[in-house]
């Protein structure tokens, strides 16, 4: 009960504090549509090349930029958070009884917003090029974003209350996602790769949400791909939140 | 404060409070066992050089560091046990204040009650009533961030008296004001005693600890170095300071007045003999007497009351302006 409330309060200062600043929720916007409008044309010469798989250019690309999205849309969330280390503004709430794990849930479930908004657009805008879904499939594609989303935010924040920086946050978290997404099969399918890289790919747990997220858009939901790709997500997720909670916990600073 | 029960019952209550930071040079020990005592409804100020253990053992008192030994009350509750408890009863303003500069003052107070269980309507009363007594209505629903200091300052008080504490924390209140808002939050500390809140404090000023505080402790290196009201204090270094210029070498000089029964103690201070003697309206025709009959010259000589300054030269064997870089 106080952990839904502080939880909803806490939600509800970030989500007033991003939505009174336009530039973001813009940025938030155009940056999937640029890749759909720029990238996934590229896509649809190379659909009939041996070893990609089936569904057309626009039900392989579109599943993966969704993991993107929220592999990218949230693993900077960390930055706001260390203007606020330096403001004080942790300290300040960290001597109030708020709940620490709504610190943490309370951002995070604002980020995971975002996502699935953003999310909406991608699907809406790709729809007219040929993409096909089920509702329920949509359904199942965007829990995966939010977990995902939940799962980077937290760990951008626990990051952010460790490092305190942005000089050292920043090059951590762009080096650590560029293979993550790399290695996913986002913009291409690892079908393509060669053995060695699709062997890496799988050690990547991004690249199993790609694989669930692609089978869920060809309405293949009895594929095991689905249900695991799910788990993994699940059990990742909890385990961040639970580390940036107790982040909060021990912030100095 | 009028019954006895009252002025007497520990708000705070420290044993052996202790914290060691690690650092890649190894350990340093930022407050080496401190043991406090402040009662219901006083001022208490806690002074010393940057550096010396203040902020982090405010820090500790306010459940945002785990000490790494010693055990502490505070509000009446155990600091390790139950944190939440305390939380409740206690508001901290840090240095740094802690208001997001994207949001309206408004905004932050409501949040802040929100934060500590009041209803919506409750909240924003309070917030109200906040803003009218901080003097912050003109400014209430613009950005933070437009905010001059002093108002930033009374918005970041306003905020750590939203749930009404018992007790509040103030780390450096005054840092970076000028002298008019200062004076003005002065004021606002003062008022806080009128309705019954105690307030702990933290200041590098000595005007700020001898004009607002009921007692002090003075703190350096980690350690509890002198304790008790200023007034007190003060009278323990004894006396008058006359402090001396000479056109010769002062350390002849200074030799010269040690050698004087009528002075108790003597130091050099960026070139100025600094004497503590019993009674100053004696002592100076003395001392002029004895320069004359020295042939040394006589640049300046000022006659004072001891200052706060001059207990933590005497505790500490360093001045506590020298070692303050503002």
């Amino acid at each position: 009960m106080k952990l839904a409330r502080d939880t909803w309060l806490v939600f509800q200062r970030y989500f007033g504090i991003f939505i009174h600043n336009p530039a973001w929720v813009a940025v938030g916007v155009i940056q999937p549509a640029l890749y759909l409008l720029l990238f996934a044309p590229l896509l649809k010469s190379i659909a009939s090349v041996p070893g990609f798989p089936a569904g057309g250019a626009y039900n392989v690309f579109v599943p993966g930029l969704l993991i993107q999205l929220g592999l990218f849309g949230a693993s900077g969330v960390g930055f706001s958070l260390i203007s606020e280390l330096r403001l004080g503004v942790v300290e300040r709430l960290r001597v109030t009884p708020v709940s620490r794990l709504s610190l943490l849930l309370g951002r995070a479930l604002r980020d995971v917003l975002t996502l699935l908004v953003q999310s909406l657009i991608l699907v809406l805008l790709a729809f007219p090029f040929g993409l096909s879904f089920r509702p329920w499939g949509l359904l199942i594609a965007l829990g995966l974003v939010a977990l995902i989303g939940l799962l980077v935010a937290s760990v951008s924040y626990a990051l952010a209350l460790a490092l305190k920086d942005e000089n050292s946050f920043a090059p951590i978290i762009f080096t650590a996602a560029l293979p993550l997404l790399l290695l996913s099969g986002v913009l291409l399918p690892m079908s393509l790769a060669p053995s060695w890289l699709r062997t890496i790919s799988t050690l990547n747990p991004l690249s199993h949400a790609v694989e669930a997220n692609r089978a869920v858009f060809l309405g293949h939901l009895n594929n095991p791909n689905v249900l695991q790709g799910i788990l993994i997500m699940a059990v990742l997720a909890a385990i961040a939140v639970w580390f940036g909670a107790r982040s909060f916990s021990r912030a100095i600073s | 404060m009028s019954g006895s029960e009252s002025s007497s019952e520990p708000v705070i209550e420290t044993d052996q409070l202790r914290r060691v930071f690690k650092t890649r040079k190894g350990s340093v020990e930022a407050v080496a066992g401190v043991d406090l005592r402040v009662v219901a409804g006083e001022i208490f100020g806690f002074l010393g050089p940057n550096g010396a253990g203040k902020t982090t053992t405010l820090r500790m008192l306010a459940t945002l560091l785990p000490p790494t030994s010693g055990r502490a009350r505070v509000v009446g509750h155990d600091l390790l046990r139950e944190p939440h408890q305390v939380r409740m009863r206690i508001g901290y303003v840090g240095q740094r204040g802690g208001a997001d500069p994207e949001v309206t003052g408004r905004v932050e107070l409501i949040f802040e009650g929100r934060l500590y269980g009041m209803s919506r309507d409750e909240a924003e009363r309070r917030a109200a009533d906040l803003l009218s007594t901080m003097e912050l209505e003109s400014c209430a629903d613009r950005r933070i961030s437009t905010y001059s200091g002093g108002q930033r300052r009374r918005l970041d008080i306003g905020v750590g008296l939203v749930h009404r504490p018992q007790l509040l924390f103030l780390d450096e209140p005054t840092t970076g004001l000028d002298p008019q808002s200062r004076a003005r939050m002065w004021e606002e500390v003062r008022k806080l005693r009128e309705i019954g809140t105690t307030v702990f404090l933290t200041t590098h000023y000595l005007e700020e600890a001898d004009a607002l505080c009921g007692r002090v402790a003075i703190i350096d290196q980690g350690k509890i170095v002198a304790e008790g009201s200023p007034d007190d204090l003060k009278r323990a270094v004894a006396g008058d300071v006359v402090s001396v210029g000479v056109t010769g070498d002062p350390q002849t000089a200074l030799q010269l007045m040690l050698s004087q029964p009528f002075v108790r103690e003597g130091s050099l201070e960026s070139g100025l003999i600094r004497l503590y003697v019993d009674r100053g309206e004696t002592a100076t025709p003395a001392i002029l007497r004895l320069l004359d009959a020295a042939e040394l010259g006589l640049t300046t000589m000022v006659l004072s009351r001891p200052s706060l300054d001059d207990v933590f030269l005497r505790q500490t064997g360093r001045s506590l302006r020298e070692s303050d870089p503002g």
